[in-house]
């Protein structure tokens, strides 16, 4: 079996450039806060989910609506509604992450699949087979911090279908479990999809060096010609004890094409592609690449030299928890 | 309102945690949470005094739950915690794992670290038996008010987040060993020097948050001092404190009076600026724009500032 390519798309356009250029499935949420990419000028109406499914379709891809953020107290019927009009577009599945909405999705759109969204973190097979059994879910989106061969142990113990981000923005703490920018900002991947919003972003000239700050916090302090990263939180640099430095992650993206063959080996089914904020054509190239690396894989041929880098804005890249540097 | 004593965050000494158990035996608390949340490297220091530990505290009249650990992925990790229900104890979860292993019909509690962010999730862990349910301490008093008015319904006593140091965030990587240059498996226990977590600061020397292992805690002391009316209007049952290396009694016995009306709005906060002058206080999560704000009197000082 050929690895599943699972792209992002942010806009329409987006979801058209990841089919044409190669994308098995996209992933893609509703213009508003039920999906954790809750961006300003991103995502689809329904009538744009409607007619993007039925392109996809068209295409033979398939396409999953996220609706990964935990529905707030009061407003659930958002989250439902979501879950509603996805069915009702021809999602091929949803991909949640509450429990509640998880248990509303099983009891009142059986027919609709249902993934794990990587905000449930589920790290184990224990749990991962406890969402199968009690909520039907039929894939897992695996958290960014297990290595290949802890991967490669859940999926011999579950006979759900595994996927791992191998590309884009890294969370380096269990995703779905932090609360780092609500509390500097208010705003929170949970509750309103948005981790270090742009809205609470300050960049200021300190004699000709810049200070990128996060709610008012000093998250970066970069000299004239040096790479300014978007300040997110836990990619500051930060001091404690005797240190300075990126004291919980550099400001590093993913890249784990290295390690195709040993997902593939591990039993992942699908490979995930992180960035519904990126444009089109990023999103095509990368597509490309990945598309052409797991045709590469399944044909018995090399794999393509790496072309990848010059498509992280000059950010260094590591695989994260995959290799076990971690542990 | 009652009060609840949550898991120590931190890694003490086995003498250090047996002793600091011994005195809570004695305090005003109603309820005691034991066992490891963060780490599950530290619990072979303290493990075995954990039933005597769990006998003194139910002989002192303390409910006693235990708790799981926050990010389950290790075998002898999924291990531990299918063996949490034998302790005889109800048991806390803060990773659905601990969900998974229960036996049937079993009534649990669920901690600050499971996502409850609104009546469906709440409602379904009550289905499965939840009985006492902590809330995520990011959650805003609309939802507080929300939740609580669905738990009374299902008999489920609603707990929020009352003092101490925010858990924000648990990874797989250890940011104790990685501030050492060391890999998990080798940390050489280096969170041990830091009983109440290591303070980081932004690059202006502003202080954010503090490291405490896998665990990323807030820089600041979530403090419900000027909440605790409106949470008690919301139908809030108990305050969490969580455990810190210095003054705790001092501190059970504040909030107790806070509660029962001893202390008025406000001198609760005096008293920890007396023993303190440069503590930093948060309740913005509650009422304010973002976490780390506070509404006390003091906001010159707050950890927002």
């Amino acid at each position: 079996m050929v690895m599943e390519i699972v792209c992002p798309a942010g806009t329409p356009a987006a979801l058209r450039a990841a089919v044409k250029a190669g994308a098995h499935t996209v992933y893609c949420g509703f213009n508003d806060e039920t999906n954790a990419r809750n961006f300003p000028g991103l995502n689809f109406d329904r009538a744009e989910m409607r007619a993007g499914i039925a392109f996809a379709h068209d295409h033979g891809a398939k396409v999953l609506v996220a609706i990964n953020t935990f529905p707030r107290a009061g407003s659930e019927a958002i989250w439902k509604r979501a879950v509603a009009d996805a069915e009702i577009c021809g999602a091929d599945a949803v991909i949640l992450a509450d429990l509640g909405l998880l248990d509303y999705a099983a009891r009142s759109h059986p027919g609709l699949r249902r993934h794990l969204s990587v905000q449930a973190a589920a790290a184990n097979a224990d749990i991962i087979n406890f969402y199968a059994e009690t909520f039907g879910v039929k894939r897992v989106v695996l958290p960014r911090v297990l290595s290949v061969p802890e991967i490669a142990g859940i999926n011999s113990e579950t006979e759900v279908e595994t996927e791992v981000f191998v590309f884009g923005g890294l969370c380096v703490m269990a995703e779905g479990r932090c609360s780092l920018s609500s509390y500097a900002t208010g705003l929170s991947p949970n509750m309103n999809g948005v981790c270090s919003p742009a809205s609470h972003v300050e960049y200021q000239n300190d004699q000709g060096a810049l200070n990128a700050r996060l709610g008012g916090y000093l998250i970066h302090h970069v000299e004239r010609n040096e790479p300014a990263p978007y300040p997110t939180l836990c990619k500051g640099c930060f001091s404690a004890g005797e240190k300075t430095g990126h004291l919980f992650e550099d400001p590093v993206s993913l890249n784990a094409e290295r390690l195709i063959p040993q997902l593939q080996k591990a039993g992942v089914t699908a490979l995930k592609i992180e960035g519904r904020q990126r444009s089109k054509s990023y999103v095509a190239q990368v597509v490309r690449y990945f598309r052409a690396a797991v045709d590469a894989l399944d044909a018995g041929q090399p794999m393509p030299e790496g072309m990848l880098a010059r498509l992280s804005e000059g950010q260094a890249m590591t695989t994260g928890a995959y290799k076990k540097t971690w542990r | 309102m009652d009060l609840t004593v949550g898991p120590n965050q931190f890694f003490w000494s086995a003498e250090t945690w047996a002793a600091f158990y011994t005195d809570l035996a004695q305090s005003l608390v109603d309820r005691v949470v034991v066992g490891e949340l963060v780490c599950s490297k530290r619990l072979p220091f303290y493990q075995d005094r954990i039933p005597e530990t769990i006998s003194r505290l139910v002989e002192a009249g303390k409910e006693v739950a235990l708790t799981s650990l926050a990010l389950v992925t290790l075998k002898r990790e999924r291990k531990l915690t299918a063996d949490l229900a034998a302790m005889g104890v109800m048991v806390e979860i803060n990773d659905l794992t601990a969900l998974a292993h229960l036996p049937e019909n079993c009534a649990f509690a669920v901690g600050p670290l499971v996502n409850v962010y609104n009546e469906g999730t709440l409602k379904w862990l009550a289905a499965q038996g939840a009985r006492r349910i902590c809330l995520p301490p990011e959650l805003p008093i609309a939802s507080v008010k929300a939740l609580t008015q669905v738990a009374s319904d299902l008999g489920v006593a609603v707990e929020v987040w009352g003092h101490g140091r925010l858990p924000l965030a648990i990874s797989g990587r250890c940011y104790h060993a990685r501030l050492h240059g060391r890999s998990k498996d080798n940390c050489q226990f280096a969170c041990e020097d830091d009983p109440d977590g290591l303070d980081v600061l932004t690059g202006d020397g502003k202080p954010f948050m503090a490291m405490n292992g896998v665990q990323t805690l807030s820089d600041s002391y979530a403090c419900t001092d000027h909440q605790i009316d409106l949470l008690r209007q919301a139908g809030v049952s108990a305050l969490r404190l969580s455990p810190q290396s210095d003054g705790f009694l001092k501190l059970c016995k504040l909030y107790r009076q806070r509660l029962d009306g001893d202390l008025p709005r406000g001198d609760l906060e005096r008293s920890l600026r007396t023993a303190d002058p440069n503590v930093r206080l948060s309740d913005g999560f509650l009422t304010g724009s973002h976490g780390a704000e506070w509404s006390g009197e003091s906001g010159a000082r707050s950890a927002a500032s």
